[in-house]
């Protein structure tokens, strides 16, 4: 699903550059629930973000899906997030005029999907994140986890072929932390391929494969056993 | 341009994001409100002035006898200068193609007398041209004719205060009044724009006045009025003509400036028209002035409102929106607000000086306050358009900037 070979990312920090990602060399096969792992500054929401195509290497191929993702301009990069990805952020990023069946509605409007089509989509998976009673609900009136099942049932609507998890925990208590996680579970189970950035170890054992980053470079890459989280 | 979707999108927004609507809405309607008002107002500055140098025959030269300060041909100085009828016949018949209308007049006082009342007017002996030159609106009756001054007859043409004091409802036409020792029948009233003291004469025929004065040929001013496609240099020129010929005939200093002195309403007008224009000129730099206040004031809104959802457009962009419907998007929305609001502050402003009385308007000098269809549409127009400028810049470079770091934006 996921290829990558010898990723490069450097920033310029004025006239000194900070090279974050130094040559990563990572695959991921369908159907995988990965955890990436490191401390802050190791260039696990960098890897993330150009895994999400929201930014760009500088160096090194990605492969998503068996295509070649260099080079595209804007509108390509647009189309090819919409159609392959869903993105799941620590501070869950909803719109905060639009209530939780927009929000989650929204990845279809720019799939040109009409209207009917996208409510009823949009509530079955809200539906499946057991949110359906709050579909009219503002974000602003909704609790952290629940904001971030919107999220994720927002991720899920375009139905998208990775699911990328940016500390999807990060902002949580350990109980709603919890049924997040154990949401995510579920999706995965159902085949979607998730892709979970934490600094948390009890998160990443929750997941079925943990790579480790430190300094920009791959320095752990195992399966593990997981810790699968029952009656939540 | 017409996408139902985008447009709900929009309408959407606009809707939860009342305040945003309300600041960008307020700044266009006020510009344009304020903008339609002063250019209204000033227009009815405008208006005033012209009406004012409009209302009388505006080709008119007056020409009056003074004393001569200079002594010349024989005569001694401080020489007291008299027009008479010899004069009127040589300006008709030296410039006759020039000329259109003359009118002598002689002015004097008398007491008048009806029904054993006295009252106190200025009566003046003048030809039918002066009903032209004045400016006076008969109102019932006739004027003086040719056949008054040929025959000398003793009619009288009143003003209307003239007629409301001495008759007091009565109706005048037809009516005996003395002036002075002789009976005068009313043949006319008449009216005058310029107001009560315009309205407070008598005329008489010339003629009459001065076969009373025991036969004299002698006339007070002569008011002339000359062919307007003259224009104001062949006016002026016409005056010197005039004034010259004059003093040539009654021997006064070709330099003397006081022999005989002229008033030329068209100097007069063109100065006014002058001061009208400096007015139009001012009024257009305060609408000018007005037009970019409000255009900086919708540009620094258009730029807060995208810096205020470089968030929300990071999400869409993440969610897969094109840079393109992100800038349409932001472009659709400033359009839709800033031409309602163009068009609500536009009608709101005619509204407000179409509302304004004109009464409490005349005492600060402003007549038909008003603003031409065209501009107030051209100054809506013009608002919508430097909006839309200067909403494109900063969505532009929102849609440009990568998702990440608008996510980041806080």
């Amino acid at each position: 699903m996921i290829e990558i070979n010898n990723l490069h990312k450097s920033y310029e920090m004025g006239s000194s550059s900070l090279h974050v990602l130094k040559g990563i060399d990572f695959s991921v096969n369908d159907g995988e629930l990965v955890a990436i792992m490191g401390s802050s500054g190791s260039g696990k929401s960098t890897l993330l973000n150009i895994l999400g195509m929201l930014d760009t290497s500088d160096n090194g191929t990605y492969d998503l899906d068996k295509i070649r993702i260099a080079d595209m301009d804007e509108k390509k990069a647009a189309n090819y997030r919409n159609k392959f990805l869903g993105f799941v952020f620590q501070s869950f990023n909803l719109i905060n005029y639009k209530n939780a069946l927009e929000n989650v509605a929204l990845p279809l409007y720019y799939q040109g999907i009409p209207r009917k089509e996208r409510q009823v989509t949009a509530l079955n998976y809200l539906d499946k994140v057991g949110l359906k009673d709050w579909s009219d609900h503002l974000p602003s009136e909704l609790s952290g986890g629940q904001k971030q099942r919107v999220a994720i049932a927002r991720a899920l609507a375009s139905n998208p072929k990775v699911l990328l998890a940016d500390e999807p925990t990060g902002a949580l208590d350990s109980k709603t932390s919890m049924e997040v996680m154990a949401l995510i579970q579920k999706i995965n189970n159902e085949g979607k391929t998730i892709l979970v950035v934490t600094h948390e170890q009890d998160i990443a054992e929750m997941c079925k494969r943990i790579v480790r980053l430190r300094d920009g470079v791959i320095v752990e890459d195992k399966k593990v056993k997981q810790n699968i989280i029952k009656n939540v | 341009m017409f996408n139902i979707e985008r447009w709900k999108e929009i309408f959407q927004s606009i809707q939860k994001n009342k305040l945003r609507t309300a600041l960008s809405g307020m700044t266009v309607s006020l510009g344009i409100l304020i903008f339609i008002i002063l250019f209204g107002l000033g227009e009815g500055l405008k208006n005033s002035y012209t009406d004012l140098f409009l209302r009388q025959a505006n080709n008119v030269v007056y020409f009056y006898p003074g004393k001569t300060t200079k002594p010349y041909g024989g005569f001694k100085t401080n020489r007291r200068i008299e027009f008479d009828n010899s004069d009127i016949v040589d300006i008709k018949t030296n410039f006759s193609d020039r000329v259109e209308y003359i009118n002598p007049t002689i002015s004097y006082g008398a007491t008048i007398k009806y029904k054993l009342e006295s009252y106190t007017f200025t009566i003046q002996a003048v030809s039918p041209s002066n009903q032209y030159i004045s400016g006076n609106i008969l109102m019932k009756g006739r004027y003086i004719n040719e056949k008054d001054i040929q025959e000398k007859t003793k009619v009288v043409v009143i003003g209307r205060i003239v007629a409301r004091d001495i008759f007091k409802g009565e109706d005048p036409l037809g009516k005996f009044i003395n002036i002075g020792s002789r009976s005068f029948k009313v043949i006319g009233v008449y009216q005058d724009l310029d107001g009560d003291n315009e309205e407070s004469q008598l005329f008489v025929p010339y003629t009459t006045r001065q076969q009373i004065l025991m036969g004299s040929d002698k006339v007070g001013n002569i008011d002339i009025t000359f062919n307007p496609n003259l224009g104001g240099k062949g006016a002026v020129k016409l005056e010197d003509d005039i004034k010259t010929f004059l003093k040539k005939k009654k021997s006064i200093d070709p330099t003397d400036p006081s022999g005989i002195r002229v008033r030329n309403v068209a100097d007069e007008l063109e100065r006014s028209l002058q001061f009208a224009n400096a007015l139009q000129i001012i009024v257009t730099f305060v609408g000018i002035g007005t037009l970019i206040a409000g255009i900086i004031g919708i540009s620094n809104i258009m730029v807060f409102i995208v810096k205020e959802r470089t968030k929300e457009l990071g999400i869409r962009k993440a969610l897969g929106a094109e840079p393109n419907e992100i800038i349409k998007m932001i472009l659709t929305e400033s359009v839709f607000i800033t031409s309602i609001a163009g068009v609500l502050g536009m009608i709101l402003g005619i509204v407000i000086l179409n509302s304004l009385d004109s009464g409490v308007l005349q005492d600060y000098f402003i007549t038909r306050a008003g603003v031409d269809l065209t501009i107030a549409f051209f100054a809506t127009v013009i608002l919508i358009v430097f909006g839309v400028i200067a909403g494109y810049i900063p969505a532009k470079r929102a849609a440009q900037i990568k998702p990440i770091v608008a996510l980041r934006d806080e």
